[in-house]
């Protein structure tokens, strides 16, 4: 059972990262940053709960509220590259953020021990969970309050004109700038919100494992945060979440009992899914579940 | 209203347009013309911002255009379409007039209701825009699906989205046949009729020569004649422009 809830966990924080690259990649940017925008947000909420004896909550909005400044500000001269010279911006920027880690060392002393980012050997006891006492299952259902909340607002975003308009950017950004839109404050504007996503997530994962070091915030994650997004379409949010669900726990886990022959099926799954679904698992459409079905009885009314 | 003073735009030794001078008057429908590569498109996206100029300004009711972003120069009232269609094609018609609204008085809406507006309230004025442009029962149909006829109509309506001050089509007749051109013509004049003045950059003479109230001819990036249709069809120079390009013919048949 705490295998499940363990796998549920990290399905969580892998759809808010994933969640992250999504908001960017509507405005058709491929970010790399991402993973580092998750190493900001775990060592913040980290630094916030271990170090100043904050609760978990106000620590990952800390998390979120840093990491999207930080996007913010990274965001204004990295989006004026496009294209295969943003990824390799944002790429840089990752590995930035992953060697300052790297070299990062701030302790306090904090019950008799010495507590904080120690740079290479990585941010120990982190135990915000164990010392309050949540169980395993508090903590998955912690997270998934979380992705829900964060789902729900995405979703909400993408049907409202905001949403139409990152869509419109990501299609066309010529015919964007003539309609009106300011390129920059839109794209810049995704890229914060993608970071405060990440941030979030980032912080909570950084609970969950208790230990957190450079080395996990390297290309590695940075490429599962954007193949998500990819994998699972841009049709909404839930693509994502299917995305996450089919690597974490479908090839990750699931193929573990093939040993060494897991990670050639892997990249083999991931081939064969582009090729039937090309635009993605959702698609670019929504599907029909959630589709309004008022326009039908408009036009029947315009006939008569 | 919107002025060209000296405007120049150079591609390294080529010069696309080359010092060319023009006025157009609020509420006419203007025409500019020329043969293939005589500067009519690089024009536009001078006037839109898509390009600097080299040297030269673009004015709107006196405000100096030439050195703002193209956003803004759509919330002071500057709007276009383009020569090979760009719609948002997996937006739905409805949606792609949504995201056009950043004119002037749209940008005065509060922040929060202007960008998280949901979605089922596109407001009146998408809702009359679509009724104007014959697509209001094509609303929730994505832009990518529609027929090329409505795709240009939508182009013009998105245009029209932010309630411009001028608008320029840039060849709105490519592709289309004689009939089309006929409610083309309509079109342009209601457009003009809704208080927006009209640039019209088109190759199809019979629609220039019959709706424009003013023409301008462009060549070799030069302004070479400019007046109503009538003094340009009996332009020496004009003729000469066009001579041995076929166009002469159709000027004769249209002014017929």
């Amino acid at each position: 059972m705490d295998f499940y809830l363990g796998l549920l966990q990290i399905i969580g924080v892998h759809t808010l990262l994933g969640l992250s690259a999504y908001v960017v990649l509507l405005t058709g940017q491929v970010s790399m940053a991402q993973a580092g925008f998750y190493a900001i947000g775990a060592y913040v909420a980290a630094m916030c709960t271990a170090m100043f004896g904050l609760h978990i909550l106000p620590a990952i909005i800390v998390a979120g509220l840093v990491t999207a400044a930080i996007a913010c500000v990274v965001g204004f001269p990295a989006l004026r590259v496009k294209g295969l010279m943003l990824v390799v911006a944002t790429l840089a920027f990752g590995e930035m953020v992953r060697l300052f880690f790297f070299n990062f060392s701030w302790q306090v002393e904090r019950g008799g021990e010495l507590i904080g980012p120690n740079s290479a050997e990585g941010f120990r006891a982190i135990r915000f969970f164990p010392e309050n006492g949540w169980e395993i299952w508090h903590v998955t259902g912690f997270i998934w309050i979380v992705v829900a909340v964060v789902m729900g607002a995405l979703w909400w975003i993408d049907n409202t004109r905001a949403g139409a308009v990152l869509r419109a950017v990501g299609h066309d950004e010529t015919a964007a700038q003539s309609i009106g839109l300011n390129l920059t404050a839109v794209k810049v504007g995704a890229m914060t919100l993608g970071g405060l996503v990440a941030g979030m997530g980032g912080g909570i994962y950084a609970h969950t494992v208790t230990h957190i070091e450079h080395a996990v915030f390297g290309v590695l994650l940075a490429t599962f945060a954007i193949a998500y997004p990819i994998l699972g379409g841009l049709g909404s949010v839930f693509g994502t979440l299917i995305a996450v669900i089919f690597i974490q726990g479908f090839l990750v886990e699931g193929l573990r009992f093939l040993g060494d022959w897991r990670s050639l099926l892997f990249g083999a799954l991931i081939v064969l899914a582009m090729n039937f679904r090309p635009t993605g698992l959702l698609g670019e459409r929504m599907p029909r579940l959630f589709k309004r079905r008022g326009p039908d009885k408009l036009e029947l009314k315009e006939a008569e | 209203m919107l002025t060209l003073e000296n405007l120049s735009k150079h591609f390294g030794g080529v010069r696309a347009v080359d010092g060319v001078t023009l006025t157009i008057r609020e509420g006419e429908i203007f025409g500019l013309i020329g043969p293939n590569g005589s500067g009519k498109s690089t024009t536009v996206n001078l006037i839109t911002g898509l390009y600097t100029p080299t040297t030269g300004t673009v004015t709107l009711d006196g405000w100096d255009l030439t050195a703002m972003p193209q956003h803004a120069r759509t919330s002071r009232g500057v709007a276009r379409t383009f020569q090979n269609i760009r719609l948002f094609g997996n937006l739905t018609v409805a949606q792609n007039l949504w995201v056009a609204q950043n004119g002037h008085e749209q940008r005065r809406e509060h922040f929060l209701s202007r960008w998280f507006k949901p979605g089922g309230e596109h407001g009146a004025s998408v809702d009359e825009l679509l009724q104007f442009s014959r697509l209001y029962s094509k609303r929730d149909v994505l832009a990518g699906n529609l027929s090329f006829g409505e795709m240009r109509r939508l182009e013009m309506a998105r245009a029209l989205a932010s309630n411009p001050r001028v608008l320029l089509l840039d060849e709105p007749a490519a592709g289309a046949s004689q009939e089309d051109g006929q409610l083309l013509a309509e079109r342009i004049r209601a457009v003009r009729d809704r208080g927006v003045t009209v640039l019209l950059i088109e190759h199809m003479m019979e629609l220039v020569m019959g709706i424009t109230d003013r023409i301008a001819v462009l060549n070799f990036g030069q302004k070479i004649a400019e007046g109503t249709p009538r003094e340009i069809q009996d332009d020496p120079q004009v003729r000469a422009a066009y001579l041995g390009s076929g166009h002469d013919e159709k000027m004769e048949r249209a002014s017929a």
